[in-house]
């Protein structure tokens, strides 16, 4: 267990992992995973952002895959009218990455604002049920949208977006397109978190009450986090309809959002290296335990490795809150994890 | 749709309005567990809709076993009764005092166990079951139109049940300490009352009435691994609507989002039909129909942010 | 910490070069099919048909050595492509077959032909890719998907019914479905509905039905989602008042033995029953029951059939696929093989052109069949074909 002043060191340990990645899978000759690799990176941005406001802010937001499919769709949207050369509300279609990402951005960044100005009306498990439904809803939504594909989906015959100076159709261009995605995203939430702003956050999720009586109001800040986070995961998920070529409703279903969730818990809450650690575990594990058990000659456990990943998370939620990196560093009791006693629902 | 060759569209009406009725009570059968549990025990159960499929599964197996409809009803609600008590003991008791995410996190992995393990127990194709003679056919409502039996008993269950559980609250001591407890869960300890055995007693009840549910379910659809989870978000929408911890809110909650939901289904295609091509009616008119129920919920806690029926909470 | 980091970084070494090992010299087909859900039977018949090719040939196609990979895609199109993505980098298969449902279909083939390998459908066979959308490497050795309907089309027409009312779920093979009925059919459309794909609950379409008061049903439910309606139907008491006219998903063995005696009588049209009189098809009937102890349905017959044809075409080019793709396309447009289903061959557009046969449910020692009664019509060719430039 490491003191938490050792945290820098142990960040740079992980980028310069990530960075030599590729070239090691690329020489054990699966060179495929790459592709895994990335998508992992992807996921992690959107851990992050649903970590600004799970664990800093403390804001239990239950339908955040929401923002995953409108970053997703716009850049399927746009690339669909590009291939179809027909025209979305008078606006042509493009495979441009510097149209379709920022607009993917401003789009989750626009729905976010819309979805939090309602929300964060309420409180505790009412907050959760509402994000829930909100989640739900843009979830029927992209299933009815029929042209797009609805509950099918649809494909970026296209490829993927275009961008001046490198081809994201290129394996590792676009792993490290992604990683540069990370770690610019990481820096900023690091500035945010460490800044003024991010004690105001802090303090509202330990006692949001107090910060009234001293005439400070919480809605506005918590509304710019729902904001921050949500056009974070729109990034992701633009990343993600490039990774896939694909997109579909099923980005956003709920369970999306649980497995955002179970990612941000199982790396550590409120650490914005949790959750990188924790998407790394997460996935790793999708993609290994089945592998592992064949290893291990149980077939059976082959494909029902849920059976065992079920219990594993109930064990961490219950025993080992802090996560991975509760794991890792010796957590300051005074910046606090999740203080149980003070409320119920945060 | 072509109105005409001898198109009775009251008919329609009153099948489609008994049909969202039916699938109403269904909704209330499990909702009102969910809100005591979650009223009482301030706990967030998503494994709630774990229980109803394993009434369906163990419902299928005793049929199956013994040949006959009733036996395997009977049967199961043990099955469920001994589950509900394994999972309160080992999972829900240490939730207590936990927060939300917590919760929602732990009976989340709850539910990847049981669906995993049900797949492992019954393979991935799903069950089908058949009505027993004695309740297959149809009621004639009017002269030109009658109305499945069995919808009509699902009903006629969900009415019981809601009597049952009124006189229990109402009526009873049990149940006024549950409605003390709802509200003031402290003072309720302190007068020496076994908190504990009133949990446990909530939960089983509660997990009781959701297997019950979903043994029911069975010969109607179809039974297979996942139908609680899609049943468990309508069931969360109908407590929030209705009112955490209220069962009067439970019921309004599950009709309410039961009618809604079925007219959406039966009528909004035709509407859109008139704008649109078919295909593409379909596929809106699903999406909104889907959507309008979250919609309501929406609406509901923008004028009334904590339900219709609120139980009000001291301290 | 450090010894953490280690074990973590170990692990995921030893695990990422583990699938590297190569594997054998044999030809890799990769079966990608639905094996889960209320669906998944379909899938599990068409891999089960063919691989009673393979048992009969010693665990060869055409005397060639052959690994088949098999996964399911669980009816969801994304799966589909994370296994073909799997299929075709990591373990280089050089023919994706098995795809069962038309959502996954235009997913998969379109990865499999861009990475220069060849595609052939036992089951799906949707518009998109028999007319323009054609392409020089991609098969479908069951049916296109209208062809299915518009039997039932030709059927409903023969048995004199003035109006229908026609119900599929809302994807492309349940809007083919209805395009393909409507085409051959000349009575007038009373409604249109489309359902959710996967829904369970018929009531509220049920009611439509029953309020409509049309001559006849003509529905497009392959597999559980059939049975929930027939039973349901059943239970409204509309399986006695209004018949259906139907096509063979909505009537294969699975659905007759769940839903019973309400379907017998139901008429139904098919390019394949087990009784057909062949010398292929009383071998393969035979056969199938012998090694899984049950009676084949239409999918069984499809796969068995696409294995045929590939061992024929491997037959030709001797085993070569990719190393030889002119030869191969050339062995595969010949379809040089005894079909079960009776006459077969391939269109321009590489669907088939073939019979189709009106069937009745009908009930023997307790057990629920289909009969053949007649042929509907002979030599049919899908409605694409002239748009294909091939």
């Amino acid at each position: 267990m490491l003191n938490e002043r050792h945290l820098g060191k142990v960040i740079v340990l992980v980028l310069l992992w990530l960075l030599i990645l590729p070239w090691i899978l690329d020489f054990a000759g699966s060179s495929y995973l790459i592709s895994t690799a990335a998508r992992i990176v992807i996921f992690a941005i959107a851990a992050i952002s649903l970590d600004l406001l799970i664990g800093y802010t403390g804001l239990v937001s239950f339908g955040h895959a929401a923002f995953l499919g409108v970053g997703a769709y716009v850049v399927g949207i746009l690339s669909f009218h590009a291939y179809e050369e027909t025209t979305f509300l008078g606006l042509t279609g493009t495979l441009s990455g510097l149209v379709a990402i920022p607009l993917a951005v401003a789009m989750s960044a626009l729905v976010a604002l819309l979805i939090g100005a309602l929300s964060l009306r309420t409180k505790g498990v009412y907050f959760i049920m509402i994000t829930l439904s909100f989640g739900q809803m843009l979830f029927f939504l992209f299933v009815s949208l029929e042209p797009y594909g609805g509950d099918d989906g649809m494909m970026m015959f296209e490829g993927r977006n275009t961008l001046p100076l490198i081809d994201l159709n290129a394996r590792f261009t676009f792993y490290y397109f992604c990683l540069a995605c990370l770690v610019l995203f990481y820096g900023f939430c690091q500035l945010l978190t460490r800044s003024k702003f991010g004690r105001t956050l802090k303090a509202i999720r330990q006692n949001e009450a107090r910060l009234s009586s001293i005439g400070i109001q919480p809605y506005t800040a918590k509304l710019l986090i729902f904001v921050i986070a949500g056009a974070g995961t729109g990034l992701a998920g633009a990343l993600m309809a490039n990774h896939t070529e694909f997109v579909s409703p099923s980005l956003t279903h709920w369970t999306k959002s649980g497995d955002l969730m179970i990612v941000v818990i199982l790396g550590g809450t409120g650490t914005l290296l949790g959750p990188v650690l924790g998407t790394f575990a997460f996935l790793l594990l999708e993609e290994f335990l089945p592998v592992f058990f064949d290893m291990l000659g149980l077939d059976m456990m082959k494909e029902h490795w849920r059976f065992v990943f079920g219990p594993i998370l109930i064990l961490i939620v219950l025993y080992a809150k802090t996560g991975i990196y509760g794991m890792i560093f010796d957590k300051d009791a005074k910046d606090g994890g999740q203080d149980a006693t003070d409320q119920k629902s945060l | 749709m072509r109105v005409g060759i001898g198109f009775d569209v009251t008919q329609l009406i009153i099948e489609q309005v008994l049909n969202g009725v039916q699938l109403g009570m269904f909704l209330f059968l499990v909702a009102a567990g969910l809100t005591l549990v979650f009223g009482f025990m301030d706990v967030i159960n998503l494994a709630h809709g774990s229980l109803f499929m394993i009434g369906a599964y163990g419902m299928a197996l005793f049929a199956g076993l013994t040949g006959s409809f009733f036996l395997g009803l009977l049967l199961s609600l043990p099955v469920v009764a001994l589950c509900a008590l394994l999972i309160e003991y080992l999972i829900i008791r240490p939730l207590y005092h936990r927060d939300h995410l917590d919760q929602v996190l732990a009976t989340f992995g709850l539910i990847l166990f049981i669906n995993e393990g049900t797949t492992m127990l019954f393979g991935r194709t799903p069950l089908f079951l058949n009505v027993p003679d004695i309740l297959s056919g149809t009621v004639a409502i009017t002269d030109s139109f009658s109305y499945p039996l069995y919808r009509i008993m699902i009903i006629l269950m969900g009415i019981m049940v809601a009597l049952i559980l009124w006189f229990i609250i109402v009526r009873t001591r049990t149940g006024m300490r549950i409605r003390a407890g709802t509200t003031n869960r402290e003072i309720v300890e302190s007068l020496g009352v076994n908190i504990q055995a009133l949990n446990t007693a909530i939960f089983v009840v509660g997990a009781l009435f959701a297997g019950f549910a979903g043994a029911m379910a069975g010969p109607l659809s179809s039974v297979e691994v996942g139908m609680g989870e899609n049943l468990l978000i309508l069931c969360f929408v109908c407590i929030v609507i209705g009112g955490i911890g209220s069962i009067r809110g439970a019921l309004v909650g599950a009709l309410a989002v039961g009618i809604f939901d079925t007219m959406g289904r039966a009528f909004l295609p035709d509407l859109l039909k008139q704008f649109m091509d078919n295909a593409t009616a379909s596929g809106i008119a699903a999406g909104l129909s889907s959507m309008s129920i979250y919609l309501l919920m929406i609406l509901v806690l923008v004028f009334r942010p904590t339900g219709l029926f609120p139980v009000a909470k001291a301290g | 910490m450090k010894t953490m980091k280690n074990i973590f970084m170990a692990c995921a070494f030893a695990a990422f070069a583990s699938p590297a090992i190569a594997g054998g010299d044999a030809l890799k087909i990769g079966m990608i099919t639905t094996l889960s859900g209320p669906a998944g039977y379909l899938g599990a018949d068409v891999r089960d048909g063919f691989m009673l090719a393979m048992i009969e040939e010693g665990g060869k196609l055409g005397g060639v050595d052959v690994e088949i990979l098999v996964e399911d895609d669980g009816l969801k199109p994304e799966n589909g492509r994370a296994i073909a993505e799997r299929f075709l980098e990591r373990d280089e298969v050089e023919i994706i077959t098995g795809v069962i449902f038309s959502n996954i279909a235009p997913v998969v083939a379109p990865l499999t032909l861009r990475a220069g390998k060849f595609y052939i459908s036992p089951n799906s066979g949707p518009s998109i890719f028999a007319g323009k959308g054609c392409h020089k490497n991609y098969f479908v050795a069951s049916w296109q998907n209208d062809t299915l309907h518009e039997s039932a089309g030709i059927n409903a027409q023969s048995l004199g019914y003035k109006n229908a009312f026609i119900m599929a779920p809302n994807y492309q093979a349940g809007k083919d479905a209805l395009t393909g009925f409507k085409r051959f059919f000349e009575g007038e459309i009373v409604d249109e509905v489309f359902t959710q794909l996967g829904q369970t609950d018929y009531a509220a379409e049920i009611a439509k039905i029953r309020a409509a008061k049309p001559e006849m049903v003509f529905q497009f439910l392959p597999g559980g989602m059939g049975i929930n309606f027939m039973k349901q139907y059943d239970q409204a008491g509309l399986s006695d008042e209004i018949p259906l006219v139907l096509a063979a998903p909505s009537a294969d063995i699975n659905i007759l033995r769940a839903v019973g005696s309400a379907m017998v009588g139901t008429a139904n049209s098919a390019h394949w029953n087990h009784d057909l009189d062949n010398e292929a098809n009383k071998a393969f009937v035979a056969g199938f029951l012998a090694e899984y102890d049950r009676l084949p349905t239409i999918y069984a017959s499809q796969g068995y059939d696409t294995a045929r044809l590939i061992a024929s075409a491997l037959r030709a080019t001797g085993g070569k696929v990719v190393d030889d793709m002119d030869g191969f396309r050339e062995a595969l447009r010949a379809a040089d093989f005894d079909a079960v289903r009776g006459p077969f061959s391939f269109n321009n557009n590489h669907h088939p052109i073939q019979n189709w046969y009106s069937r009745v449910v009908v009930e023997e020692n307790g057990e629920f069949r289909n009969k053949t009664i007649g042929t509907i019509v002979e030599g049919h060719a899908d409605s694409y074909a002239s748009e294909c430039k091939m």
